[in-house]
């Protein structure tokens, strides 16, 4: 009794567990069930059950309801699929003036919205992309296809290689110096030498149309939000979802609502860029200090003036996080959207991992790689960029750069055109360099794959058969093993035990909806993959983080590290790993892990360096050793912070896992790339990316809670 | 005398959803004690007072006392709840955002105690922001920036940017952007509580030596007593909203309103803050040699004092005596007060 009252929550979770096991082990496995793989739950079948509900039939195989809950939810998915075809096919048709036909013609209102909105991006993109590398579609928006037939030159020629190249240098010296522009040279050079010029420049198109869309979007949403606690309220969940939801899951009903192609891309990534933006400009701007705020009305600024003047220079420092997210999901998506068709460096990404050309996909994902951390770094510099006064300059100094850039132009048009006599017979290079006539290191790589395979094959499988069978496939088990209810209690339990009554219903009810979806099955597998991930980042980034925290530069070398490996498009992960391990769950294990690393060595260095350095000389006078002060001192002030990266880590991991079903999981992801080839499949995507976010945010909800809890008890905020 | 430049009649400032509502039931008569049970805190509590044109006004009282809040609303950066402000007779109140936004460019200026000043811009630009908000050519704007540096003395730091200055020249950016515009009124919010007691101390008699110069007409805020008792013309005592007393340093230090400003009165140096005139007697009878001016501060002329054995005579400006004053007063006021109180 005493000890009850001395350790009143650890009895409490003791209870808990008690209540979980008891029901795993009362509640038997039913004969009847089994795993459903594949396809053989959209035929039909004598032994399922059904119901019908708003006209729609759910068919499921039915279980104990303490074992499996009966998919409540199922007609959700296919509700959702009728009625986007009923919005995109039938409600409220308006007469459009047909050009081609010279006559009026009845279309729904959504369908007009989206072939307009189409229309649109794809000339910004064509736009964009024609400058860079030639074309007609531009020429043909502003007149006609007859026109053009008449006018066989009135075609807009693309910049030669050299240009953009140096052009791009240039631009990097004028932003930041030396070391960048070097950079941006030395990429440029690499991407043409190695013939991945076309698909770069189509990828950068793509990214210089929806990055700054999405950054104005974001911004206006984050201010809007700012200004008014409505609008914030009404995004708020929209934008907690959207931030946990994967990717791939938003691509299916871009698919109905825009179709395919690089619009449809454009359009949901800044479905996904936006976000991140939003929140971070909002944060910025609560920043602001009161008084600053008060100074720009008493220097007698207008609201308008007050917003662009001084709030959002003085928030500058989270806007730029969230330019650099913005740019970091738009290369990620940049690989994703080819599965909707996108054009670039993703597509020849995702069709050299189908045919295992290992080597290929390693130089597109460089190339990407590269070019995503130029234009971060560009991004930066010229947000920090500073005016001079007090120069007193000449026309030449001012204008340095126009005339460098002219004189840029010009050697490089003169050079392609001594190209077209230099390269008679064959392809101008000094224009553009085609794709596979470059350098191509494929051969070599995919040399070395083999020779690794070779080499450690017996090493490789041996391991590979180790996590899978004695891993892997008995914590699958166990995760499959517990009925529904058992699973529903530990969790709703362990919210009310951290964040009270509030955090269980909550917690609750995102549970209950994917226990009611069709997929809890497969969401329990994606919850075991994740939590290996987890698990495994956690351990190797709190000690990585840890070992690095003990001296600045590492520290700082790590922080950098973590800096460059998050701007890699999440695609690219997948490269190496396959590289390695072949199409294997371990594969994508693997990923995950790799990519869930990185926010878990961020929090732990950052959570460590929040430790006040009072602190610790109190700590070191006391007479502790460096491992007593990190053990007492630092970890117990630095848990909340960590705790932190360990959502951020969940968020990835669960990114990866679902990205991974691209090598072939049995989870959720499975179903999500195949509503991407589903005619019907919106509202399947859909509902998995929400289940997907939803398994997320029942733990950012009991994180979040238990850090509060824990920083008010340690008075750190 | 000439319209004051500002005047407050029963301003009162109330946190609080139904804050208005509550305002007007209570008929003038606000409590701070009720209000808080219903949700709403009383941050100006019937305010009354004016500043007459070059004059520097001190609100004194310590931190939620709420002098800052009294600040914010002639300023209106908040709104008051319930009063007239009247700025050189326009009803502050009624202006409409634009007019009141023209007021802000040319008539304040205001420097803040955390200085506010922004990060992204240099020196020079953060002194010439108010200016080019205003629409000035950034030409100008730059040129009278840089007149504002040497004013407060940052020549050669023009380039650098707050983060690269100390406490003290970081205020001192402050004090030249808030001077920018050439405001006639200047609101001082704390200015100087964030820095160093010597910086402080400086400060203080740089700025004595601007508004020597400058003659503008000032509103300043701090919870220093001895500050408000260096700087001011006339000093306001706040206390929960509420002015307490509102009188020249050496009325405050003679006669303390309430008990509140006694206490804070108790241990300040008489001879530093009190004139002949505050201690003199009216009887002009058995004078001996020495004449003092009625503006001599006690503390320098007390040594001349203490040697005479007869009463000193005690001469306005035009060497007329006026009244008298004996050693011994000299004595008892600067010894007697303080030791009566302990």
């Amino acid at each position: 009794m005493e000890l009850l009252k001395k350790y009143p929550k650890t009895f409490q979770w003791l209870f808990l567990l008690i209540v979980f096991f008891a029901l795993c082990f009362a509640i038997d496995v039913p004969e009847t069930y089994k795993f459903i793989r594949g396809q053989a739950e959209f035929v039909k079948d004598p032994n399922q059950s059904s119901y019908v509900f708003l006209g729609k039939e759910v068919r499921y195989y039915a279980f104990d309801v303490f074992w499996r809950l009966p998919p409540l939810l199922g007609w959700l998915p296919i509700w959702i699929n009728d009625s986007l075809f009923f919005l995109m096919n039938d409600w409220m048709p308006i007469e459009v003036w047909n050009e081609d036909t010279q006559e009026f013609k009845s279309r729904p209102i959504v369908l007009q919205i989206s072939r307009n909105l189409t229309a649109f991006m794809t000339f910004l993109i064509e736009l964009i992309r024609e400058i860079l590398l030639g074309g007609l579609e531009t020429i043909v928006a502003f007149t006609s296809w007859d026109w053009i037939d008449k006018n066989p030159w009135a075609e807009l020629p693309g910049l030669p290689w050299t240009i953009v190249a140096a052009g791009a240098a240039l631009l990097s010296y004028k932003l930041s110096g030396k070391g960048l522009a070097i950079f941006a040279g030395l990429t440029m050079v690499y991407i043409s030498i190695f013939g991945q010029w076309k698909p770069s420049m189509q990828t950068l198109s793509f990214i210089l149309v929806a990055a700054p869309l999405s950054f104005i979007f974001g911004l206006g949403l984050g201010i809007a939000a700012f200004k008014s606690k409505r609008v914030e309220k009404a995004l708020y969940p929209i934008l907690l979802v959207m931030q946990t939801m994967p990717q791939y899951a938003v691509l299916v009903p871009a698919l109905v609502l825009f179709g395919v192609g690089d619009h449809a891309a454009v359009i949901i990534t800044m479905v996904v860029a936006i976000p991140p933006m939003i929140l971070l400009t909002l944060l910025g701007l609560r920043a602001v200090p009161s008084e600053v705020i008060e100074a720009g009305r008493m220097s007698g600024c207008n609201n308008f003036q007050l917003m662009f003047k001084v709030l959002i220079p003085t928030a500058r420092r989270d806007i730029l996080i969230g330019v650099n997210q913005v740019i970091m999901v738009c290369f990620s998506m940049a690989v994703i959207s080819a599965f909707i068709g996108a054009k670039g460096l993703g597509f020849n990404l995702l069709l050299a991992l189908n045919q295992l050309n290992i080597g290929l996909a390693l130089e597109a994902g460089l190339c990407i790689s590269l070019i995503a951390i130029l234009l971060d770094k560009m991004s930066l510099a010229w947000a920090n960029k500073q005016t001079d006064y007090f120069g007193n300059l000449t026309f030449y100094q001012r204008n340095k750069n126009l005339l460098f850039f002219g004189a840029i132009f010009v050697i490089g048009i003169v050079l392609a055109y001594i190209g077209t006599y230099l390269f008679k017979d064959t392809f101008n290079y000094l224009f553009e360099i085609p794709h596979n006539k470059g350098i191509s290191t494929a051969d070599f790589w995919n040399k070395g794959v083999d020779w690794i395979f070779d080499t450690f094959f017996i090493y490789i499988k041996a391991f590979n058969t180790w996590l899978i069978q004695d891993v892997l496939q008995p914590m699958r088990a166990l995760y499959l093993r517990m009925p529904a209810i058992a699973t529903i209690v530990l969790v709703v339990g362990a919210g009310y035990l951290i964040g009270g009554i509030r955090s269980a219903l909550v917690v609750c009810a995102l549970t209950l909806f994917i226990a009611f979806s069709p997929w809890w099955d497969r969401a329990l597998v994606t919850a075991y993959m994740a939590t290996f991930g987890v698990i495994v980042s956690c351990i190797i980034g709190f000690t990585v983080g840890t070992l690095c925290f003990q001296n600045k530069h590492s520290a700082n070398f790590m922080l950098g590290v973590c800096d460059i490996f998050q701007t890699f498009p999440s695609f690219v992960y997948l490269i190496p790993v396959m590289m390695l391990f072949g199409i294997t769950d371990t594969s994508v294990l693997i990923a995950v892990i790799v990519y869930a690393t990185i926010p878990a060595t961020r929090y732990t260095i950052e959570g460590l360096r929040s430790v006040p350095a009072g602190l610790h000389d109190a700590a070191t006078m006391s007479g502790v050793n460096k491992f007593q002060r990190l053990t007492k001192i630092e970890f117990p002030l630095a848990f909340p912070h960590m705790m932190l990266g360990i959502n951020q880590t969940i968020v990835f991991a669960l990114f990866m896992v679902i990205i991974g079903a691209f090598i072939g999981t049995e989870d959720l992801g499975q179903y999500i790339l195949k509503a991407l080839s589903d005619k019907k499949g919106a509202g399947i995507g859909l509902t998995l990316g929400i289940c997907v976010a939803f398994i997320a945010l029942i733990f950012d909800n009991l994180i979040r809670a238990y850090v509060q809890k824990r920083k008010k008890h340690l008075g750190i905020d | 005398m000439s319209e004051p430049v500002i005047k407050c009649e029963n301003v009162y400032k109330i946190f609080g959803a139904n804050a208005q509502k509550m305002l007007k039931d209570s008929n003038g008569n606000v409590d701070a004690k009720t209000f808080q049970e219903n949700g709403c805190i009383v941050g100006v509590n019937n305010a009354s007072f004016e500043v007459s044109k070059g004059e520097m006004l001190v609100v004194m009282g310590l931190s939620g006392s709420g002098k800052s809040t009294l600040l914010r609303c002639i300023s209106r950066l908040t709104d008051a709840t319930g009063g007239k402000i009247f700025i050189e007779g326009q009803d502050l109140l009624q202006l409409n955002n634009k007019d009141l936004i023209d007021l802000r460019r040319n008539k304040m200026g205001m420097v803040f105690q955390s200085f506010a000043l922004l990060p992204h811009k240099t020196v020079v630009e953060n002194i010439a922001f108010p200016l080019q908000i205003k629409g000035v050519k950034t030409e100008d704007s730059i040129s009278k920036a840089m007149d504002m540096v040497k004013l407060v003395g940052l020549d050669g730091r023009e380039n650098y940017f707050p983060r690269e200055l100390s406490g003290g020249q970081q205020q001192r950016v402050g004090i030249a952007r808030s001077l920018a515009v050439e405001p006639d009124i200047w609101f001082l919010d704390e200015p100087f509580s964030a820095l160093d007691p010597l910086i402080r101390k400086e400060m203080q008699d740089e700025f004595l030596r601007l508004q020597e110069k400058l003659q503008k007409t000032i509103m300043f805020i701090t919870h220093d007593f001895d500050e408000a008792l260096k700087l001011a013309d006339r000093i306001a005592i706040m206390k929960d909203g509420i002015i307490e007393q509102l009188d020249t340093p050496a009325n405050i230090v003679l006669n303390p309103a309430t008990e509140y400003v006694r206490k804070f009165t108790e241990e300040v140096p008489r001879e530093k803050v009190l004139l002949i005139e505050d201690v003199m007697e009216a009887s002009k009878d058995n004078l001996g040699d020495l004449k003092v001016s009625k503006d001599e501060i006690i503390e320098n002329v007390a040594e001349k004092i203490l040697t005479q054995e007869k009463p000193v005579a005690v001469v306005d400006n035009d060497n007329k005596i006026i009244g008298s004053i004996n050693p011994t007063k000299i004595i008892n006021t600067v010894f007697g007060g303080r030791k009566n109180n302990n």
